[in-house]
Order: structure tokens, then sequence, then C-alpha cells
């Protein structure tokens, strides 16, 4: 099943790109799968993914913990900081 | 009346408190938050998400107003690129009495702190640019009201 990924602030700027959209790779349930699995796809997602404390998640529209069950739209950021 | 807004324009606080006040209410509290001026900063950048930054806002606001038994509230967040002095956020809680009304607009900016998707990013006038660290104290903050 088709995956679309959303980055942003750091997380966006060291994945060079805002979307992406794969197929869901196999074995790839939960949102701690799918950044364990970009971490070890390349250079790029080893340097970004390396702290996956640091990630923060949602998943179609709402926030989301590692255990949480992938879905259609997942969006991947660093801890909020407005106010 | 809810009012929350997500918006790349200056935030004009007589326009939102006109909007607000067409009830009458018994006590409004309110907070401004703007781009402090320290340092070498030149301009502060507010990254958020096309749709979920609001309905975060909006979720956030319509727990306070539950909570409070608010009879008004406007949440209105600044994002794009600000300059020292700029206006940030205007939160502005009305009710019949001033207890409500206060412990909601200190809850609200407590919680889109940490529950908002929004992220600041710091442009120097050197030219360098760094993203702002998550605070302890903000968390801390607003752990206090779960």
């Amino acid at each position: 099943m088709a995956l679309t990924i959303s980055y942003f602030a750091w997380v966006r700027e060291r994945m060079g790109i805002g979307e992406e959209s794969i197929e869901r790779p196999i074995g790839v349930a939960t949102v701690a799968d799918l950044i364990t699995w970009l971490a070890a796809r390349d250079e790029r997602g080893s340097l970004v993914f390396s702290e996956p404390g640091r990630v923060r998640a949602a998943v179609d529209g709402r926030m989301a913990g590692p255990d949480t069950a992938l879905g259609r739209d997942i969006a991947l950021f660093p801890p909020v900081t407005g106010g | 009346m809810i009012r929350v807004a997500v918006q790349e324009v200056a935030i004009d606080i007589a326009a939102e408190l006109d909007i607000h006040d067409a009830g009458g209410h018994g006590a409004s509290a309110s907070f401004i938050g703007r781009v402090r001026g320290d340092g070498d900063l030149v301009e502060l950048f507010l990254e958020h998400h096309p749709s979920l930054t609001e309905a975060g806002l909006a979720d956030v606001a319509h727990v306070a107003a539950d909570r409070w038994s608010l009879s008004a509230l406007t949440v209105v967040h600044r994002v794009g690129a600000m300059a020292p002095g700029d206006t940030i956020v205007f939160v502005l809680a009305s009710s019949a009495h001033r207890a409500e009304a206060l412990a909601a607009c200190e809850y609200l900016i407590d919680r889109l702190k940490t529950d908002v998707m929004l992220w600041k990013r710091e442009r120097f006038v050197d030219g360098r640019t760094a993203w702002v660290e998550p605070r302890e104290g903000d968390r801390k903050r607003a752990a206090r009201w779960d």
C-alpha cells in the first residue's frame, strides 16, 4: 500500500525534501518500524534518524507514538516549539 | 464563540478584540507572545503544517472552553517570517468570572507550546540559522494541566 511521508522543520531540511510517497515495505507496520527503515535506507536517513527519540510523528492527522500503526499519511517532525 | 486562526499576516489585536467582545463578557484575560529582540536575532520563522496546526489549536481551544465554561475564546497564531517585536500569538479568553478566564488563558499558552505543530527557526545578523529546541520548563508547565 502507498504511504505518503511528509517532513517538517529540521527533519525536512536534513532529508532535503518536504514529502515523498513510497510503497510500504514488508514488515514495516508501526511508526517506529518506519523510522528504523528510513534510518537504514540510505546515508541521509541514517543521519536524520540516528536518534529516533528526537523525532515525533502524526498518522492520518493524529499525533502518534512509536507503536502507532501506520495509515496512509505520516508526518515526521521534531518536538514542537510554537507559542 | 471560539475563533482559531493560523495566519501569515500580522495579528491585528484591536480587530480581534472587536470580534471577541461582540457578546459582552464578564471577565476577559489575554496573553500576547512577541518575538524577543535579544541577541543578534533578525528574524524568527514559524513553520507549520498545512492542516494539522490549525486542527491542533482548535483541539486545545475546545478543551479549554469546556473545562472553564468560557463564553468566548480567541486564539490566533502567526506563521512565516517575523521580526523582533512582532506578535507571534494572541490568546483572549472570556468567562463570567476572572478565575476561569485567567486559568484558561494560561492553559492555552502552556499547551499550545507543547501540543501544536509549530516550529521556530531563528536567523541571526551573521546569517546563521538555528531551529529552537524545546525547553524542559515548557514541558513541565504543560504537564501541570494533565
